[in-house]
C-alpha cells in the first residue's frame, strides 16, 4: 500500500517537483543562521550591487547596502511560519465549526453556515488590513488576520464531508452503542473526513503566504522583520535601475506558493482514484 | 416540480433581501465591536487630531459623542446612525467617510468592471481551448499559465508590468488614472483613461483568469462526453459551434456562481492594485487611511465594501435563476 503510494507519487512529477522545492525553501528557512549569522539587517558592501558584483552577495545588495541573500534566506522563515502557522489556526477553527454543523445539521447547521458565509462575505484581504490596523502590525497578529480570513473555506468543506459520513452505517451503530457525540464527531468522523482538509490546507497555505506578503509589501507588515514582501515594497523605489530587487523575492515567492499547488493538486489526483481513471481515459 | 415556487418569485425575492439585509446589519456589529476593541477610542483619536488633549476635553468629546454610555446603547447609536447613512467623519480629509468613499467608488468600479470581463472573457477563451486539445499540447500550456499565474503575487505582476511595459517599451503610462498635464476632453479623455487602465486591470485580472480557466476547462470536460455533444458532432456540426454554442451554455452556469463569490476578493485586491498603479479608488483610499490610522474611516470602507458585495451577490442570485431556468426557487 505504501510502496504503491510513493510509486504513484514519483510516477506523478508535479507533486514530487513541489515537495523538492519546498524542502529547498524549508533548508533556507533552517540555514538562514549558519549562511548568515549576522543576520539580514547589516550592510555588507555598496549600496545596489548587481549579483555577481560583490562576492559574498550572490543576489546583490539592496538600497541600504544589506546583502540580498541573507534578506531571502531570512524571509523564508517569516513567510513559512506565517502560512503555516495561520492555516493550522484556522483548521483548529474551521474544523470545529464544520464538524459540528455537518454532525448536527438543523438550527446549528442554519446558524454555523450563515456566520460562515458571512465571513466570506467580507472582502478577505481588507479584513485582513482592519485586523492588522486595530491591534497592531506583530507577526502573532497577522498570523491572527490571516486565520481569520482562511478558516471559512476549511469550515464549508468539512461540513459537507460530516453530512456525507454521519449518514454511513458504522456511525449508526456507534451512536447506538451510546458512544458521546463529541467522541464521535473527533474520533470516528474527523479521521476519514481529513485527506480533502489536507489538501485544501496546502493551498490555503500558498494564500496566507502571498497574503503576508502584500500586507508586508504596502508596509503594514511586522516592521521588525524582514520579508520577501517588504524586499519588494522597498526594492519599488529602485525599480528602474536595480529591478533585481524586486524581481528576486518575487520569484521566491512565486516558486513557494507554486510548489504548495503543485504537492496539493497532485494529492488530489492520487487520493481520488475516480480522477484518475478520467486521466488515463 | 419548481412551478409552484417560480409563480410566486416574490416570496424568493423577499426572502433573499432579508437575508442581504441581516447579512449587513451583522457585518455592521462585527465592525463596532472590532473598532471597541483597538486601544483608545475615537475621542482620543480626534483629541490627538485637534493637537489639544486635556482630560477634560476628552471627557467632553466622550459625552459628546456617546462614548460614555453603555455598549449596547452605543452600538444602537451607530446602527441608527449607518441606517441613514452617516459613517462619521474624517478628521484628516475634512470630509464624511461616506462622501469620501463614494467619491472614489467610481474608479474602483470601472478598474473592477475592466479586470472582470478580462478574467471572464480569458477564462471561457482559454478554458474552452484548452478543453477541446484535452491533454494535448495547447492544453498543458494554458494549464502551466493557468498554475503560475495563481502562484504569482499579484502585485508584483502589477511592478513587472510597469518594468515591461512602461520603463523598458514605453507603450504604457506607470500610474495614475488620467494624464494630468493634458486635460484631455471628450473621446481623448476616455482613451487617456483607458490607456491608464490597461495595466490595473490586467494585473487584477490575471488571479481570477487562473481560476477562471480551471473552471471553465474542468466544466467542458464534464458537458463534453455527454450524449448530446456525440449527437451534435454526429450531425456535422463545426466544432467551434459546438464549444461555444452547445457546450459552453452548459458549463459555464458555475462560472456565475465563483464570479459572485469572487467580488470580495477584487475588492480587496483593488487595495493592492490601486496602490501599485496609484489608482485613484476606494483601494488607493483605504491604503491611505491605513497609515494615517484613520480606523473609522477603514471600518467605514470595510462596512460599504461588504454592503456592496451583499447587494451583488443578490443580483447574481437573480440572475442565476433567469439565466437557469432548471433552478428552484428557495
Amino acid at each position: 500500500m505504501m510502496r504503491a503510494f510513493l510509486t504513484s507519487a514519483a510516477r506523478n512529477w508535479p507533486v514530487s517537483l513541489g515537495a523538492i522545492l519546498l524542502l529547498v525553501i524549508l533548508f533556507m528557512a533552517l540555514t538562514a543562521g549558519i549562511f548568515f549569522p549576522e543576520g539580514p539587517y547589516v550592510s555588507v558592501g555598496r549600496p545596489l550591487q548587481w549579483p555577481g558584483d560583490l562576492a559574498g552577495a550572490p543576489m546583490g545588495t539592496d538600497a541600504l547596502g544589506r546583502n540580498m541573500a541573507a534578506g531571502i534566506f531570512y524571509g523564508a522563515r517569516i513567510s513559512l511560519l506565517v502560512g503555516f502557522a495561520s492555516v493550522a489556526v484556522a483548521l483548529i477553527f474551521g474544523i470545529v465549526v464544520g464538524a459540528y454543523a455537518g454532525y448536527y445539521g438543523g438550527w446549528i447547521d442554519n446558524l454555523l453556515m450563515r456566520a460562515t458565509e458571512l465571513f466570506q462575505t467580507i472582502p478577505q484581504f481588507m479584513l485582513a488590513i482592519v485586523v492588522v490596523a486595530i491591534f497592531g502590525p506583530t507577526i502573532k497578529v497577522i498570523v491572527f488576520a490571516l486565520a481569520v480570513v482562511s478558516w471559512p473555506a476549511i469550515a464549508r468543506l468539512v461540513r459537507g464531508e460530516f453530512m456525507v459520513i454521519r449518514e454511513r452505517a458504522y456511525i449508526q451503530g456507534c451512536i447506538v452503542l451510546g458512544m458521546k457525540d463529541t467522541r464521535i464527531i473527533f474520533t470516528q468522523i474527523l479521521p476519514n473526513a481529513l485527506s480533502g482538509v489536507m489538501v485544501m490546507s496546502t493551498v490555503l497555505v500558498a494564500t496566507a503566504i502571498l497574503m503576508e506578503s502584500a500586507l508586508s509589501f504596502l508596509g503594514f507588515g511586522d516592521p521588525n522583520v524582514i520579508t520577501w514582501g517588504s524586499m519588494i515594497g522597498s526594492g519599488r523605489n529602485n525599480m528602474r535601475d536595480a529591478w533585481y530587487i524586486i524581481t528576486i523575492p518575487g520569484l521566491c515567492l512565486l516558486i513557494t506558493a507554486l510548489a504548495l499547488n503543485l504537492v496539493g493538486n497532485g494529492l488530489t489526483d492520487l487520493m481520488n482514484p475516480r480522477l484518475r481513471k478520467r486521466k488515463v481515459k | 416540480m419548481s412551478t409552484s415556487s417560480r409563480s410566486r418569485p416574490w416570496i424568493f425575492l423577499g426572502k433573499r433581501l432579508a437575508y442581504g439585509l441581516l447579512a449587513i446589519l451583522a457585518i455592521a456589529v462585527i465592525n463596532f465591536f472590532l473598532l471597541k476593541m483597538a486601544p483608545g477610542d475615537a475621542a482620543e483619536a480626534m483629541a490627538g487630531e485637534a493637537g489639544t488633549a486635556t482630560p477634560e476635553y476628552i471627557a467632553e468629546l466622550r459625552a459628546q459623542f456617546g462614548l460614555d454610555q453603555p455598549v449596547l446603547v452605543q452600538l444602537g447609536h451607530f446602527l441608527a446612525r449607518l441606517a441613514t447613512f452617516d459613517l462619521g467623519y474624517s478628521f484628516r480629509y475634512g470630509e464624511d467617510n461616506v462622501t469620501l468613499i463614494f467619491d472614489r467608488l467610481p474608479a474602483t468600479l470601472m478598474l473592477m468592471s475592466a479586470s472582470l470581463l478580462v478574467a471572464v472573457i480569458g477564462g471561457i477563451i482559454f478554458g474552452v481551448t484548452a478543453a477541446r486539445y484535452a491533454n494535448r499540447a495547447p492544453d498543458q500550456a494554458i494549464s502551466l499559465v493557468a498554475l503560475l499565474l495563481y502562484a504569482t503575487p499579484p502585485y508584483w505582476i502589477g511592478l513587472i508590468l510597469i518594468l515591461v511595459f512602461s520603463v523598458w517599451l514605453g507603450w504604457t503610462p506607470t500610474s495614475g488614472m488620467v494624464d494630468v498635464l493634458a486635460f484631455n476632453t471628450g473621446w481623448a479623455h476616455v482613451v487617456d483613461v483607458a490607456h491608464h487602465m490597461i495595466l490595473p486591470a490586467l494585473t487584477q485580472a490575471f488571479f481570477y483568469l487562473a481560476i477562471y480557466i480551471r473552471l471553465v476547462r474542468a466544466g467542458m470536460l464534464d458537458v463534453l462526453s455527454l450524449d448530446f455533444v456525440r449527437v451534435a458532432r454526429a450531425k456535422g456540426i463545426s466544432e467551434s459551434r459546438i464549444m461555444y454554442r452547445h457546450a459552453l451554455r452548459n458549463a459555464v452556469l458555475p462560472l456565475l456562481t465563483v464570479v459572485g463569490t469572487n467580488l470580495g476578493g477584487f475588492l480587496g485586491g483593488a487595495v493592492l492594485t490601486e496602490t501599485v498603479f496609484s489608482w485613484p479608488g476606494v483601494g488607493r483610499l483605504m491604503f491611505d487611511a491605513m497609515f494615517a490610522r484613520d480606523l473609522n474611516l477603514l471600518l467605514s470602507i470595510l462596512v460599504l465594501s461588504s454592503a456592496f458585495v451583499v447587494l451583488t451577490n443578490l443580483v447574481v442570485d437573480l440572475l442565476y435563476v433567469v439565466i437557469n431556468p432548471t433552478v428552484e426557487l428557495k
